[in-house]
């Protein structure tokens, strides 16, 4: 008696409260907890979207509502084209011919239940209970239908490789994965379809961590076809193909399946705008704003956040802006794709992706806010093995998001998703490898300070009229310094995957 | 460099039950917070504006008892602080704001503290995998999300009340959990369904024991209770409102049935008195139609023959749970105006003793389906439509999963029990079990399948097929249809419930062994 009695403890010990859960394996395990994920989403779905009751522009939903009535009402070669039934300069489409394609099939989902919100002209600015509700299903059945799977692809795949078989480990992982703050906020509050383009971009990674390195090359595509801002990611997938190409025996011929294998995808996508020259570059004239400024609101980034003491709009034209971010950019991602290149691997893979968005979203042209969500999907692919710059990078990713999401009164949303969050990465029982203090213990509470006093002096302050927009500043600079350690931390960690692979050619060359 | 990374990588466990109870309560709580701006019922403007129990100014008078009028002024302090507006009387009239909104919101998950004490005072002494088992089927109830965080009302602040009552009993400390179920009365006086219970057993436990000392603790007892009715209606009797009281808080002008009807067995006695009116005004016969003329309702009418008895011959601490649930089963059977989410008082308290045996997941595993469903007609917004049906499948995958992990080893798990007693119990019970059935661990049956079936089909013949086939028409059928499916689940449940405990081995005839054996 005594001996079961004390089998079971150690049993419950070794348990977790919620061992009941993953017992079942790891369809039971990502079923629940996508259902979950579901509910939070439905949940956030109540709150208002961005623009909500603000004529004449509104917001996001306007725009995405917009594009639905185009599409479903115009002949395709319109699409792109200014004309008197499409004045672009209404929410014109400015994103690729795959979103404009997804807003053509949910367009003729909202002409089916509800005409009135997609009319022709008259539903500018449509705004109704029915309206809301069947848009905020177009974007729930995009993530249950896009990004549910690749996120399982991805998990199936990570956790078959690797040799941990901790089962809460897996649970936790889904958990981070599906339940990611900014992006449930950017998508079922503010109003984006961010889930499409970054579900491709997770079925392209679990495809290459499990050796499909076409299907990969197909799945990017239509990431990158969907949101061009997908090409944050290029470098990593180009330099990792490559020198995985390099590697093989006849790598010409490696190379050239892959690249008609793009181009095929591509040439499918833009079949309807392949007529002529001028169609092409109509589309493509929509897709590279550059006649807007090097950043736009605040963003916490190189350009905006060096803004204060360097006056970039006024020292350099447009043009120049141009050639000086898209140096920087590639200086910065260099490092990492050369790493890749050499010693491709899958661990470095996934750094690779990090770091190739963050020198995007740092150092290029026109970014938004929203694009910190490119950098961070990799961060929480990364989850199990860099906890702490995980956790630390979501949290701060959040900050810089807080001004948009205070402008769309999604406050409330935002304190409840931080909160569960910080729950998940704190859940009891987890087997809590404690994180390498990357930080002096007492910088990091100064800094967190600073976080909690930020989000309080901006909900309840108003900034002097001298400085209208410094409390975003200060936001924004406290958010790129964080970026920054994170980068360049990431950066060293990549390479320093090198030396286990030197060891191992040198035994190879042993052998 | 191996052996620095693995420094940095030393493993800590966290084993404290508390924190992980407290974590599925914070969880709770940020879906509570994200649900603020869904759709809430007229129960949202009658707890702002309750007034006192003769006053008129608007529709919403008090009509519970003086304790929860106690507890709303509370709120009211708070509420004029955050703002003014909220709690004036001409003014604060149908008031809507994000301000009252998230204010009343608020009140509702704090109260729910009292649900996190209830349940963890209740379970701190089971082994810790019944802990993590029974905490979130309370603590993510689908059902106390959806009356209370959506439609609004105070549920789990009371039903923690009686879980906190419980757990004194179960402790066998008999004078407390007299005392905390006489004010759990005075909040809400429909508790009071379990009272025979309470008393019998009460009378049987703490004041039996010798002449002296028994009618020493009686009269303890009585004092107790006595103060607290006293304080509680002091005042109102004291200003000669004892009649307007009464008529508030038992409104037998009402009808038998509340608007939405209760999956109760006065279903089956409404539908057959419709059917046969219609019936027999087809033939030509001159049917009178009087309305609100039902028989009065027998309350807990059938309580004493088969709880009453055991607790008076033999008051098992361990067994009360069972009892009081038992009674709440009756009252919401057989109970004169039960509202649907009456259901809560038995389905709490019995997902507590839910990972007990095999039987009792399996019925748990029903009742709380059905229960749920029950009270989806309350949401009857679009969007809160997928809201309420994930909770309901978030809660079905849970138990699912909960149940087949602690019954997978159901031998050892009927091997290994806290208690003596507790383990006869089990005994008892898994002799009627087969080793094929022990083995294959938490299954429901082939019927309880098809019962469970039906009710997807109930949900898509109402929300689907019916508005595409009859239109507007005969808008109630759905409704109709809802409460009848589910009467026939609440009533398997009773049954179980009644053939559970009347197996039980302390059941002694009182016909003696010789009619016993007869009638075995």
């Amino acid at each position: 008696m005594e001996k079961e009695n004390k089998v079971k403890d150690t049993a419950s010990d070794d348990g977790y409260c919620w061992w009941w859960l993953v017992q079942k394996g790891t369809t039971a395990v990502f079923i629940t907890v996508g259902l979950f994920a579901l509910l939070v989403r439905v949940a956030v779905s109540l709150h208002p979207y961005s623009g909500a009751g603000n004529p004449p522009k509104f917001g996001d939903y306007e725009a995405q509502r917009h594009w639905m009535e185009i599409t479903i009402n115009l002949p395709i070669k319109e699409w792109y084209r200014n004309s008197s039934n499409n004045d672009l300069r209404y929410w014109g489409l400015d994103y690729p011919p795959l979103t404009a394609y997804q807003s053509f099939i949910h367009g003729l989902f909202l002409k089916f239940f509800h005409p009135d919100s997609v009319a022709p002209f008259a539903s500018r600015g449509h705004e109704s209970y029915l309206g809301k509700l069947l848009m905020r299903w177009t974007v729930l059945s995009s993530d249950a239908l896009i990004f549910f799977p690749a996120a399982l692809y991805f998990i199936i795949v990570y956790y078959n490789q690797s040799s941990r078989t901790r089962k809460s480990e897996l649970a936790w992982h889904t958990a981070v994965l599906l339940l990611s703050p900014c992006l449930i906020l950017i998508d079922h509050g503010h109003f984006q379809y961010n889930c499409i383009s970054l579900g491709f971009t997770i079925g392209a990674v679990a495809a290459i961590l499990s050796g499909n390195d076409l299907v990969a090359s197909v799945l990017y595509c239509l990431a990158l076809n969907h949101k061009q801002m997908s090409a944050y990611f290029a470098p990593s997938f180009f330099s990792h193909l490559l020198g995985k190409c390099l590697r093989r025996k006849y790598p010409i011929l490696e190379v050239s399946k892959l690249g008609l294998l793009v181009l095929g995808t591509f040439a499918a996508v833009w079949w309807p705008y392949l007529y002529s020259t001028q169609s092409i570059l109509e589309v493509l004239s929509r897709l590279a704003p550059f006649e807007r400024g090097i950043f736009e609101d605040y963003v916490a980034n190189f350009w905006c956040a060096s803004s204060i003491l360097i006056k970039w709009k006024r020292l350099f034209t447009t043009e120049s802006l141009k050639l000086l971010s898209l140096t920087a950019t590639v200086i910065t991602c260099l490092p990492s794709m050369v790493q890749q290149i050499k010693s491709p691997s899958k661990r470095g893979f996934l750094y690779a992706l990090l770091n190739s968005s963050f020198s995007f979203y740092l150092f290029s042209f026109q970014v938004h806010e929203k694009s910190i969500l490119l950098p961070l999907l990799p961060a929480t692919l990364l989850a199990v093995e860099e906890p702490f710059i995980f956790r630390w990078f979501t949290q701060f990713a959040m900050l810089s998001m807080f001004p948009l999401i205070c402008r769309d009164n999604l406050v409330v949303p935002y304190l409840a998703l931080l909160a569960l969050f910080v729950l998940i990465m704190n859940a009891p029982g987890q087997h809590r490898v404690r994180e390498s203090n990357y930080l002096g213990s007492a910088t990091m509470f100064l800094i967190l300070c600073c976080y909690f006093v930020l989000h309080i002096v901006y909900l309840t302050m108003h900034p002097p009229e001298k400085y209208p927009f410094l409390f975003e500043a200060i936001i924004m600079n406290l958010c790129f310094s964080q970026f920054v350690l994170v980068t360049l931390g990431c950066n060293i960690k990549q390479w320093l995957l090198n030396r286990p692979a030197k060891l191992e050619e040198t035994e190879k060359k042993q052998i | 460099m191996g052996k620095e990374k693995q420094s940095f990588k030393e493993v800590h466990h966290s084993h404290s039950p508390k924190t992980a109870l407290q974590w599925f309560f914070l969880v709770a709580t940020c879906i509570k917070v994200l649900l603020f701006p869904s759709y809430h019922s007229t129960d949202f403007e009658v707890h702002r504006n309750w007034l006192w129990y003769f006053d008129e100014t608007s529709p919403w008078t008090l009509d519970y008892p003086p304790f929860f009028a106690y507890f709303e002024r509370f709120l009211s302090i708070f509420a004029h602080l955050i703002d003014p507006q909220i709690v004036h009387l001409q003014d604060g009239l149908n008031y809507s704001s994000n301000n009252v909104v998230y204010f009343q919101r608020v009140t509702v998950i704090l109260s729910d503290l009292s649900l996190l004490y209830g349940v963890y005072r209740l379970t701190r002494n089971l082994d810790s995998r019944k802990q993590q088992l029974i905490w979130p089927l309370v603590i993510w109830s689908p059902m106390l999300f959806i009356v209370d965080h959506v439609h609004f009302q105070y549920n789990g602040f009371l039903i923690g009340i009686l879980l906190i009552s419980l757990s004194y009993l179960e402790e066998g400390r008999d004078l407390l959990g007299g005392f905390v179920f006489a004010v759990l009365l005075c909040f809400k006086h429909l508790f009071a369904v379990a009272a025979p219970v309470y008393f019998v057993y009460l009378l049987r436990h703490y004041c039996w024991g010798g002449t002296v000392r028994g009618i020493g603790r009686l009269l303890i007892m009585g004092g107790v209770v006595t103060a607290v009715f006293a304080s509680a209606f002091g005042p109102f009797f004291h200003l000669g409102q004892t009649q307007q009281i009464i008529q508030r808080l038992f409104p037998f002008g009402r009808g038998l049935c509340h608007a939405y009807w209760a999956p109760n067995f006065w279903v089956f006695y409404i539908m057959s008195d419709k059917g046969l009116a219609f019936i027999f005004r087809k033939l030509g016969f001159n049917v009178q139609t009087p309305t609100g003329s039902f028989t009065a309702g027998l309350v807990g009418d059938s309580s004493p023959f088969s709880v009453l008895p055991q607790a008076w011959k033999n008051p098992q601490p361990q067994m009360i749970s069972r009892w009081i649930a038992y009674a709440y089963t009756c009252g919401f059977l057989f109970g004169w105006h039960v509202h649907e989410k009456a259901s809560l008082h038995f389905v709490i308290p019995l997902a507590i003793v839910a990972p007990q045996t095999l039987e009792d997941a399996r019925h748990y595993f029903l009742l709380s389906i059905v229960s749920c469903y029950s009270i989806f007609p309350l949401l009857f917004e679009a969007q809160e439509n997928s809201i309420k049906v994930l909770l309901l499948l978030l809660h079905s995958i849970l138990m699912w999963s909960g149940f087949s992990a602690q019954f997978c080893d159901g031998a050892e798990a009927t091997r290994a029990p806290t208690a003596n007693s507790k383990k006869n119990a089990d005994q008892f019970v898994s002799e009627g079990n087969s080793g094929a059935t022990v083995n294959k661990g938490f299954a429901i049956g082939w019927i309880e399948r098809i019962y469970l079936i039906g009710l997807v089909v109930v949900e898509i013949w109402g929300q689907i097929l019916y508005p595409l086939l009859l239109g507007d028409k005969f808008a109630f059928a759905p409704l109709m249809l809802i409460s009848i499916y589910c009467a026939f689940g609440i009533m398997y449940s009773w049954i179980w419930q009644l053939i559970s405990i009347v197996k039980s081995r302390w059941l002694n005839w009182l016909e003696g062994p010789d009619k016993a054996l007869h009638v075995g």
